[in-house]
């Protein structure tokens, strides 16, 4: 008699209360070994893109930084660069500055906050109290400079809304350099820990050929030894006159994202000091007439990886496509490479170790409600375009 | 005042429910729970499950694959409690009224299965964590 077995399944989600957002994730398992994994997603698409092409351009960056509350300076920044290009603006240079800084601001409360949070996966509480208490003179800052602590609106088509004023210059400096003296502390003690070296050495490997065939970004990718970097390969805002270094590790484990997210907060660092040294006087707004008909990409370093924005504009005041990449997108399906051989007590760690984001990932496929099959899918719209050319061919 | 009232007040723990945020009220919420804040000074403790939670926080907008989820999460908590809709979207959709994906704040899924449910809402975009422990206070205070 045949006996047919199902393999046992560990359902992760959706409500999980390691998870901050809604995912689901479905671990198969032989033994204490994962043998596979699928992720569903979508429990937080929004449609964003489509209320996009109903507001202004000027209301966009609003919208698009609630993407992602995380992300909240780098979605519109990409968004705004791509309008930029179709209507060629020249921001001031100080604009510029003030968008790194606060773009590099936004870098170090991520980091950290990702450093607490995998603190907290792997049972480690001490890190995450440490590291949030660290977080919070960060988040203190951007509430003083833009006026909020999360979702800051401070950039604008042209340049930015609020100037970093002079007399907040002196206390941002100050911060600075506790933050940094805490940060530099915080990366020796989890760089020097025996517990952490035996918990994340060698779990959840991504190797350089697996992140280049996944195509991942951001520190991710860095930490494979795949040295990209929007910053440095294609400067916006003023990274370009700035002395900084991109951080690589080779090993692509938990433990080499974990070195390449805390020292990049000590290059942000490093970042801000220079800007707000080198940052002239001057206005922070250029005057934006009407936006033209064309195309514009626009792209930035999140903390996550490069986040892409693309606006069309048929010389109206909305955009009539906007189209939204978010680096989570390219880094969760590496689960497959970096998660399948793993035990499965360490599968929650490497799943959160490429920071995802699901509320920047999220899309939406449409189905057939009868058959239940994909109509956007690629060989129905390869379908679709072939029967188009045969009624052409027949109308000729 | 009944004793389940009585009993709500002192110590609530709470669950945290996502259903479909943009992170930021949720690292808020969290941010609530770290040494600056430190809500367990006041009782208030994050637990991994509904079933053993006094208050429910539910952040964003709930979208149409979110819905049944928080209508179950909410079925499982036992009654009385309290339901806390943080951030603007939960209060009244806020910027994302538009969405096809949206189907309705918190209170408009939840007054479906329950005509009763307690709903206290924090608005704020994110709203501080000062204002969600008030919000918290205040919420139990006027039971």
């Amino acid at each position: 008699m045949k006996i047919s077995m199902r393999k046992p399944v560990i359902p992760v989600g959706p409500v999980h209360p390691l998870q901050e957002e809604m995912e689901y994730f479905q671990l198969t398992i032989d033994g204490e070994i994962v043998t596979d994994i699928d992720v569903n997603i979508a429990y937080n698409h929004r449609g964003i893109e489509e209320i996009s092409e109903t507001l202004q351009f000027d209301q966009v960056p609003f919208l698009v930084s609630r993407i992602c509350g995380i992300c909240s300076a780098s979605h519109p920044l990409a968004y705004v660069q791509a309008v930029e290009e179709i209507a060629n603006i020249t921001p001031p240079e100080r604009a510029l500055y003030v968008r790194t800084i606060i773009n590099e601001l936004e870098r170090i409360h991520s980091h950290i906050l990702w450093a607490g949070l995998a603190g907290h996966f792997i049972g480690y509480e001490t890190v995450f109290m440490w590291a949030w208490k660290y977080r919070e003179p960060v988040l203190d800052l951007l509430e003083e400079i833009t006026g909020n602590r999360n979702n800051y609106g401070n950039v604008k088509i042209g340049g930015c809304r609020e100037d970093i004023k002079p007399d907040i210059i002196p206390k941002l400096l100050k911060e600075l350099d506790l933050l940094e003296k805490k940060m530099d502390m915080l990366t020796k003690a989890v760089l020097d820990d025996p517990i952490l070296h035996a918990r994340l050495k060698g779990v959840g490997i991504l190797t350089k050929e697996d992140a280049i065939k996944y195509a991942v970004a951001g520190p991710t990718a860095r930490a494979s030894g795949v040295p990209i970097d929007v910053r440095r390969d294609d400067p916006y805002a003023m990274y370009g006159a700035l002395d900084w270094n991109v951080i690589t590790q080779e090993e692509g484990d938990v433990f080499a994202k974990t070195v390449v997210r805390l020292l990049e907060t000590l290059e942000a660092i490093k970042i801000i000091r220079q800007a707000l040294k080198k940052m002239p006087d001057g206005p922070v707004m250029t005057e934006v007439k009407d936006i033209p008909p064309g195309e514009g990409c626009g792209h930035v370093e999140a903390p996550r990886g490069e986040t892409f924005h693309y606006v069309r504009s048929d010389g109206g005041n909305r955009p009539v496509r906007h189209k939204a990449r978010a680096p989570s997108y390219v880094n969760v399906p590496s689960f497959k490479a970096s998660c399948i051989g793993e035990e499965v007590s360490d599968a929650m760690i490497t799943l959160a170790a490429v920071d995802p984001c699901y509320s920047c990932t999220e899309r939406m496929a449409v189905l057939d409600s009868q058959t239940n099959a994909l109509i956007c899918g690629f060989e129905e719209l390869l379908r679709l375009s072939r029967e188009k050319t045969e009624r052409i061919r027949k109308g000729i | 005042m009944s004793w389940k009232l009585w009993s709500l007040k002192k110590s609530p723990w709470v669950f945290h429910v996502n259903t479909g945020a943009c992170n930021n009220c949720d690292i808020e919420v969290v941010n609530c729970l770290t040494p600056k804040f430190d809500v367990e000074r006041f009782g208030i403790k994050l637990v991994g499950t509904p079933r053993h939670a006094d208050a429910l926080l539910v952040t964003g907008v709930v979208t149409r694959q979110a819905a049944p989820r928080l209508i179950r999460a909410y079925q499982q908590t036992p009654k009385p409690c309290v339901v806390f809709a943080i951030g603007a979207c939960a209060c009244n959709l806020g910027i994302f009224r538009k969405g096809y994906h949206v189907v309705g704040p918190v209170d408009k899924i939840l007054r479906e299965v329950d005509p009763n449910a307690i709903i206290a809402y924090v608005p704020g975009c994110p709203p501080k964590p000062e204002a969600m422990i008030s919000g918290v206070i205040k919420a139990l205070g006027a039971i």
